[in-house]
C-alpha cells in the first residue's frame, strides 16, 4: 500500500515536472511572438495616416506614403494567386484521385514536398535566370511568376491533404451509382472538401504578401505608380526592405507603417482559414 | 425460426412457395471465380448461381470474403490497383469481368448500399436526382415524379417530403440509409447489393429495411451481406455460407438453415462456432 502510495505520488510530481516544462517552453516561443506583435502595433500604428494610402512612396527627406506599393503588392500577390491556384488545385486532386497509386503520383508529391520548404531566395534567383536576365529586365511579370511558384506547392499540399480527408466510403458510394470519375471528384469529393480547399489558398496568399526576397530578383520595386506588368513594380516587402535599411528618418516610419500592414493583413488571412476550416468541420 | 413479414401482395404463407424451381431465372452466375488482394488470395473457385428476383443472403464469419465476393457484381474492386478477378461473372449471361465492359453502366445496372449510409453532402432531393442524371434526361417534372417513387419505394417519403431541400446529413441514421436505398433504385437497376446495410442501425430501422427489402425483391434481385443469421434467415430465400474464401453450402435459405447439408454450416448457424 505505501509502496502504491509513493509510486502514485512519484508519477504526480512527474507529471508536474512534465507540465511545468512544456509550459515554459510554449511561453518561451510565445513571448517572441506577442514581443514581436507588440513592436509592430506600436511602432507600426504611429505612421497610420490617411496620407498612407493616398499618396506615393517619396523620395528621401519629404513626406509621402505607400500607395504604389500597396496596389503593386495587391497586384502581384492577387496575379500570382490567380496564376497559382487552378494550376495547384488541379495538381493536388491528380495526387489525391488520378496518381496516388503511380510512380508518377509520388515523385511529384516528393518533388512538390522540395518545393513547398524551398527557400523563396531559390525560387526569386531561378525566375531571375529564366525570365528576367534573358529579357533584360525587372518586371512586375517575373515577380508574378516567382509569387505563383510559392503558391503551387502549397495548395497542391492541401488539396491533396484535402481530398484525403474524404472517406473512400463516399467515393464508392458515387461510384456505385456509374458515375464517371470526373464527376466523383467534381460534384462530390471535391464539393466535400471545398472548405479545406479554400484554406489552403488562403494561406498561400498569406504567405506570399511578405515574400521580399523572390520579388528583389524580380518585380524589383518602382518609386511612382505603375500597374504596367512589364516594368518593375513597387511592392510593399521590397519597399519597406529599401526604406527599413535607409538612414532616413521619415523612410524608416513609413517602413513601420507597411510592416503593419502586412502583418495585420496576414493575421486576418490566417484567422479566416481558421474559421472556415473550423466550420467546415462542425457542419 | 421467424417468417419474414408479410407482403402487401400476400402470396401464401411460406416465402419460396411462390417462386417454384422451375421458374428460377438466373441473373448472376459466378463460374470459378476466384479474387485476390495482392497476392492474397481471397475467394478460391466460387461457383453460384444468384436468381432473379429473390432475396440471396451471403453469412459466414469476418474475413470469409462474403463482401469481397459481393464487391465483385459491381466490380467496386476496380477502384483499387492490387485487387483483381479471375474466372468467369456473369450478368444476364454477360461475362462482367471483360476488359471492354462499360463499368458505368454496369454499376447504372447492379446498385449498391453499404454498412455505414452514404448520403452525398447535398439536398435530399439532389442525392436521389445525382444518380439518375447520370443516366438520363429527366424533365424537371418528370424528376419529381422518380424521386418521389423513388422515396416511396424506399418508405421514406412521408418522412421527407416536406424537406426535400434539406441536406441529407441532416437526417437520422435510419433515415439516411433509406435515402441510400432510395437513390440506388431510382436509377431502376436490376441488381440491388446490400452489404450489411443494418449494422450500423437500431433494431426499429433494421425492422423497417428488413420490411423494405421484402418488399423490393417484386422489382429488384436482392444480394444482401449480414453477419445476423436471424436477419438473413427471416429475409432471404436463399442463402450462401461462405468460410475462408470459400463457399461451402449454398441453397434455399430454409433448408440450409433448417437441415444444412454440411457439418460446418450447422456448426456456425447453430452458434457453435463463429
Amino acid at each position: 500500500m505505501n509502496l502504491g502510495l509513493s509510486l502514485r505520488a512519484k508519477r504526480q510530481w512527474a507529471n508536474r515536472l512534465a507540465l511545468a516544462m512544456s509550459m515554459l517552453a510554449m511561453s518561451f516561443g510565445l513571448v517572441w511572438l506577442i514581443w514581436i506583435l507588440f513592436d509592430v502595433f506600436q511602432l507600426g500604428l504611429s505612421g497610420i495616416s490617411l496620407k498612407l494610402f493616398t499618396e506615393m512612396t517619396p523620395p528621401p527627406g519629404s513626406s509621402g506614403g505607400l500607395l504604389n506599393a500597396i496596389v503593386g503588392s495587391l497586384l502581384l500577390v492577387g496575379m500570382a494567386t490567380l496564376l497559382g491556384t487552378p494550376i495547384g488545385i488541379m495538381a493536388g486532386i491528380y495526387l489525391a484521385e488520378y496518381g496516388q497509386y503511380t510512380w508518377l503520383g509520388r515523385s511529384t508529391r516528393f518533388i512538390n514536398d522540395i518545393l513547398l520548404s524551398a527557400p523563396s531566395i531559390v525560387i526569386g534567383l531561378f525566375v531571375y535566370a529564366v525570365y528576367v536576365s534573358r529579357v533584360g529586365k525587372f518586371s512586375g511579370f517575373s515577380g508574378v511568376i516567382a509569387l505563383a511558384l510559392l503558391v503551387i506547392p502549397v495548395v497542391v499540399s492541401t488539396t491533396e491533404n484535402m481530398l484525403k480527408l474524404v472517406p473512400n466510403s463516399l467515393r464508392e458510394a458515387v461510384f456505385a451509382l456509374g458515375a464517371p470519375k470526373w464527376v466523383v471528384i467534381s460534384k462530390v469529393t471535391l464539393r466535400a472538401s471545398v472548405a479545406g480547399v479554400v484554406t489552403g489558398v488562403l494561406l498561400a496568399v498569406a504567405r506570399i504578401s511578405g515574400e521580399t526576397a523572390p520579388l528583389l530578383f524580380t518585380a524589383l520595386s518602382n518609386q511612382f505608380w505603375s500597374l504596367n506588368l512589364n516594368e518593375p513594380i513597387a511592392n510593399l516587402p521590397v519597399t519597406i526592405f529599401k526604406f527599413a535599411m535607409s538612414p532616413f528618418k521619415d523612410w524608416q516610419e513609413i517602413a513601420w507603417a507597411g510592416v503593419f500592414l502586412i502583418t495585420l493583413g496576414v493575421l486576418s488571412l490566417n484567422i479566416l482559414a481558421r474559421i472556415l476550416f473550423r466550420q467546415k468541420h462542425r457542419s | 425460426m421467424q417468417e419474414s413479414t408479410p407482403l402487401p401482395i400476400a402470396v401464401g404463407g411460406n416465402k419460396n412457395d411462390d417462386h417454384p424451381p422451375a421458374e428460377l431465372k438466373t441473373q448472376i452466375a459466378f463460374r470459378n471465380f476466384d479474387f485476390y488482394y495482392g497476392m492474397f488470395h481471397a475467394l478460391k473457385n466460387i461457383n453460384l448461381d444468384i436468381y432473379h428476383s429473390h432475396v440471396t443472403a451471403f453469412i459466414g464469419p469476418s474475413g470469409c470474403g462474403k463482401s469481397t465476393l459481393l464487391r465483385a457484381i459491381n466490380r467496386m474492386y476496380d477502384l483499387y490497383p492490387d485487387q483483381r478477378a479471375e474466372g468467369e461473372l456473369l450478368l444476364d449471361g454477360e461475362n462482367v469481368l471483360d476488359k471492354g465492359i462499360d463499368i458505368n453502366h454496369l454499376r447504372a445496372r447492379v446498385g449498391m448500399v453499404f454498412q455505414k449510409p452514404t448520403p452525398f453532402p447535398m439536398a435530399i432531393y439532389d442525392n436521389i436526382a445525382f444518380g439518375v442524371n447520370l443516366q438520363e434526361r429527366l424533365s424537371r417534372t418528370e424528376m419529381d415524379d422518380r424521386v418521389e417513387w423513388a422515396l416511396r419505394k424506399a418508405a421514406l417519403w412521408d418522412e421527407v417530403k416536406g424537406i426535400l431541400k434539406q441536406s441529407g446529413m441532416s437526417l437520422s441514421g435510419g433515415q439516411q440509409q433509406r435515402l441510400c436505398i432510395a437513390r440506388g433504385i431510382a436509377v431502376k437497376p436490376e441488381v440491388l447489393l446490400l452489404d450489411e446495410p443494418t449494422s450500423a442501425l437500431d433494431p426499429i430501422s433494421t425492422m423497417r429495411i428488413e420490411e423494405l427489402i421484402s418488399e423490393l425483391k417484386q422489382e429488384f434481385t436482392i444480394v444482401i451481406v449480414t453477419h445476423n443469421m436471424q436477419q438473413a434467415a427471416r429475409i432471404s430465400d436463399y442463402t450462401a455460407y461462405m468460410y475462408l474464401g470459400e463457399m461451402i453450402e449454398y441453397g434455399v435459405t430454409d433448408q440450409i438453415f433448417i437441415k444444412p447439408q454440411k457439418k460446418a454450416t450447422e456448426d456456425y448457424i447453430t452458434g457453435r462456432f463463429g
